[in-house]
Formats: C-alpha cells, structure tokens, sequence
C-alpha cells in the first residue's frame, strides 16, 4: 500500500523524555477539554461522523498533485478539519488520524506522540479556526483568503514547533533546523492553502449549509478568535527570531534551564531545574515541567475564562 | 480493497500472538520510554535492548530478522539530527569543506548522533512487532481498557473501519483526474501548479462531501443494528496468570536494562 510519509511526524528517540512528557501534558489537558465539549455538545451521531471524517482526512493526504522535478504536493487537513467540523471535533479527528499513522504505520513514534497531536493537531485546529472564526460573517471572498493564510501559517506553526521540540532535546541546532524547517514547509504550506482555499470553496458552492448559522463550523465561540490570533503572532514573532537571531532564544533557554534539561542525559541535569526533595532525578525534572505546564494551563484556562464571560 | 488491506498484522501462531494485546501495549511502550531513558553512549544497555527485542523477535515466531527489515522507516529524520555532529564541543576527528562552510565532526557530537539513531532505530521496531502481533482493533479494545477515553477510541476504530472504503474512493478520484489528463506525446498536461493544486483541492471538497453522506448512512444503519453509543466485541480480553507473569517479566527486564547504566 502507497503511504507517504509527512516530514513533520517526529519518530521516537529524536525527543528526550522532559520534551516528550511535558508536550503529551499539554495535549491531553486540551484533549480533555476537547472531550468534554464534545461528549456535552453532540449526540451519538457525531462519533461515527467525527470517525468517518478521521478516515477523510486520512485519505484526503492522499490526493497529490504534481508541483516539478517529480515532486508533489498533498493536503495535511489540520486547518481544514478545524474549519468544517468545528474546532474541538477538528482536533479529536486529527489526534485520531495522527494515533493511527504512529501506531499502524511507524509514522511518527509513540512516546513523542503527544508532541506530533501538538504539533499537527491542536496548533493547526487554534489557528485555522481561530482565523476563519474572525471572519465567519464576511464575503467568500475574504473568508477563503483568510482560510488560504490560516492554512499556510497553520503548517508553519507545526514546522516552529517540531524545530523548537527537537532543539529543546538538543537533537538539532537552534538556527539550522528552523531555517531548514520553516523554508521547506514554507512550500508545503502553499500547497496546503492552495487545496484548504479550493476544497472549502468546492464545498460553500455545493453546501453551503455545511458551513453556515448553526453548523458545527460556526459553533466555537469569541475565545477561538483570540487563541487563532495569539498563537499566529507567536509564530509570525517568533519564526525571525529563531532563526536570525538563535542566540536571545537559546539565552532564554539557559535562563529556564530548559537546554540543560535537554542536552545532557536526563538525570544529569542541573538542580535549578528540579524538584530539591527529589534530586536530580528524572522524576524530579519531569514533575518540575509538570509543575510549570499546569501553571501555564492555569494562566490559559483563567484568561480564557475571562474572555469567555465578557463576551457572553 | 479488502477491509484489512492496512493491517500489518502478520497470522501465525507464537506466545506473543497469545498474549493479551494490552501487555504488548504495556511493553512496547515501557520499552520505548526505557531507550529514551537510556543516556548517550549507553552502549552496553542499547546492546542489551537489542537483545531483548531480538528475544522478542524470536518468541513471535516471525523470524529474528523480521523487524530489522522493516526498520528503516524513520531513517529519513535523521537528517535533523545531523547538526549535532558539529555543534557539540568536544575532541575534533575530522574536518571538512561543504559548501562555504568548513565542518569538525567532533567525538561528542558524533556520540550523541550515533545514540539518537540507535534509540529511535530501537524504539521503531518494538513498535512494528506490536501492530505485526496484534490485530489493529485489538489494539484499539486495549487502549480502551487501558483508560483511554472512549470518544477517542470509538472514532480511531471508526477510521480504521472505514479508511478502506474512502481510499477506493481516492482511487476513483485520481483514475477520474487521469483520464480527464490527456497529454501528446512528451508534453505536460494541465495547466500552473496553482490550476493542478485547485483540481486536488475540488477532489478533497469532493471527497468530504461523499464521506460525509456516507456517514449519515452509515449511523442510520447503524441505528437500525441497535447501536447505542458504545461498540461491543464478541472478544472479551481477559487477562490470564500468563499474561501478568509476561509483563512483569518483560518490565523486570527492562528495569534491569536501566540499572546496568546506573551502576
């Protein structure tokens, strides 16, 4: 069976264990969220519909088009999912797709998994949505530009993430493999808006329902919007400044402790780092990022929360 | 396409095939976690891993080879990875000219590479010996005792069930593309990359819309079948004496892998 492998699913032994638990933390507390939302939301029909979209998205990546010099170029769906399944049900059927490529084929590992649901799940879900929401009540045409620039950024996202993952595991050089990551998926990124802009358009001319008042697709609220906002600046920011100037970033990192977390073996890293009444061991690393991601989900959930009630 | 064309499950008949396929789950995944343990330059406990995998290579009755020849699926990341040959201070061994840069290999950079490739290239066969002794819904049933939400699995079983029946509809799409692609002779049909990536996009509103009547019909048949929510199997997975005394012997191994390194 033809199966290509997308360059963005990271295998096992390229992340080290802090990188790793920390990223699976943050993706199921989302995914959690996910869940909840959805088992609160939607009736018994929505699973085998949420089912029967994981296996189009999954074969969707399979319709390719040829780009030169034998080259070609295929949908990775995150943004589009998103866009017409809502963003909670978008980011169960790509954890789905992504499950699925890691445990049945080998593409992308298992322990890292978490980060490769981050990476290519929930960052493209917050972004795709997040952007189109803002511009739900617009003319096609606006929406399907933004859908097209939410695409593209949505695959630079991943590819930032994946290169900031592999050089916190001190698996890759900070500027190499941002420059190498962000230019190749800078191409991606334009094959992806390129189908996301058609593929949506295809479906506003043939059902338009689908897409409109009371769909899943309108059904995120306000909080979506600023998510999509936040996490595109962070990229469009920070992208520049990893690559041409690694060196504030890599400073940020020594200050956190992070890059010594990452390049020496795990439990040799420094005290600053860990938990005192556990040592340096590789517990105590893990529950002191532990520690740290529940403090930022708690800042996250908090702000959202705000939000949430000024606009209601 | 038969229903099963994705599975990698290979049918014969072993003591790994006879576990519960949530010890394989357990171990394949504790024996990943342990090589990302493992630190750089544990040669001794990296050999031990691999004897450990062969061991369970030999056990499945699938031949000692079999997931070394398939393991070369992760290979092409390496790539990422090469900057480390260079950038991590230590001894220089060799120097050279690429392009406008001159390279030192370094003895630590080389130490760290070599240990990233030897755990991934670990950890990437487990990970073949699991889907290759377990059915694919077996796997799912397992992760579904082992706690994870059942939303999750329903819908990775759901994709499973259908992924087959929508790739024979990408199929009929691309032959369709290929017919309607005429072209003389040595020359190129179609129109800009823009143009191509439009007519692949049409194909995947296309394919979104079939999929997602499809589902309608689905569930409704489903309904009519007395579905309720929850997907019930005709295989109860219990867990025998043999199935515990295999995971803890398995993880016993693996704590043993861990502890040769520390001491």
């Amino acid at each position: 069976m033809h199966y290509a492998p997308a360059p963005l699913h990271i295998p096992d032994g390229f992340l080290n264990v802090t990188v790793s638990v920390i990223c699976w933390i943050i993706t199921i507390v989302v995914l959690g969220m996910a869940i909840s939302r959805t088992n609160k939301n939607l009736g018994e029909k929505q699973i085998p519909l949420m089912g029967i979209m994981a296996a189009f998205i999954f074969a969707a990546q399979m319709i390719n088009f040829p780009v030169a010099g034998g080259t070609s170029g295929h949908l990775l769906g995150g943004a589009l999912a998103a866009i017409v399944l809502g963003p909670w049900a978008g980011m169960l059927v790509m954890t789905a797709v992504i499950a699925v490529q890691g445990l049945l084929f080998q593409d992308g590992g298992l322990l890292v998994m978490g980060a490769n649901i981050f990476n290519m799940g929930l960052l493209t879900a917050a972004i795709g949505y997040g952007l189109y929401r803002s511009v739900m009540n617009k003319s096609t045409g606006t929406k399907l530009a933004v859908a097209g620039v939410a695409a593209w950024l949505s695959v630079m996202a991943g590819a930032l993430a994946t290169s900031l993952q592999l050089w916190l595991s001190g698996t890759s050089n900070l500027q190499t493999v941002v420059i190498a990551m962000l230019s190749v998926h800078a191409l991606i990124g334009l094959g992806e808006a390129l189908i996301t802009v058609a593929a949506l358009s295809f479906i506003l001319r043939t059902r338009p329902d689908l897409l409109g008042e009371g769909s899943a697709s309108a059904e995120g609220g306000r909080g979506w919007i600023v998510a999509g906002v936040i996490v595109s600046l962070v990229v469009v920011l920070l992208s520049p400044l990893a690559s041409a100037h690694p060196d504030g970033l890599e400073r940020v990192a020594i200050d956190m402790g992070f890059i010594d977390a990452g390049q020496a073996a795990p439990y040799q890293i420094i005290p600053d780092y860990t938990l005192p009444f556990l040592g340096a061991t590789p517990l105590s690393t893990i529950l002191a990022g532990v520690i740290g991601a529940v403090i930022v989900l708690g800042i996250a959930i908090v702000t959202g929360r705000t939000l949430q009630k000024k606009t209601s | 396409m038969h229903f099963d064309a994705f599975d990698r499950y290979h049918e014969t008949e072993s003591f790994i095939h006879r576990l519960d396929p949530r010890v394989k789950v357990i171990v394949t995944v504790a024996f990943i976690l342990s090589n990302a343990f493992l630190p750089d330059g544990a040669w001794a406990a990296f050999g031990l891993a691999w004897l450990f995998l062969l061991f369970a290579n030999a056990l499945s009755n699938l031949g000692l080879g079999f997931t070394f020849k398939r393991s070369f699926v992760a290979l092409p990341f390496a790539l990422v990875a090469v900057t480390v040959l260079f950038t991590i201070p230590g001894e220089p061994l060799s120097t050279f000219h690429f392009l406008f840069w001159d390279l030192t290999v370094t003895d630590m950079g080389l130490l760290r590479f070599g240990s990233i490739l030897v755990r991934s290239w670990l950890s990437v066969q487990m990970a073949i010996l699991l889907v290759a002794t377990a059915r694919f819904p077996d796997i799912v049933h397992a992760l579904e005792h082992l706690r994870v939400p059942m939303i999750l699995t329903t819908i990775i079983a759901f994709l499973y069930r259908y992924l087959f029946v929508l790739v024979d509809e990408v199929f009929r799409l691309l032959r369709a593309r290929e017919a309607r692609s005429a072209a003389a002779a040595g020359l190129r049909s179609g129109g800009s990359v823009a143009w191509r990536a439009g007519v692949a996009g049409n194909m995947a509103g296309q394919l979104f819309l079939r999929s997602y009547e499809r589902s309608d019909r689905v569930y409704n048949a489903m309904l009519a079948r007395g579905y309720t929510g929850r997907l019930n199997t005709i295989h109860p997975h219990e867990m025998r004496r043999i199935d515990y005394l295999a995971t803890v012997l398995a993880l016993f191994m693996i704590l043993v892998l861990q502890l040769i390194e520390r001491i």
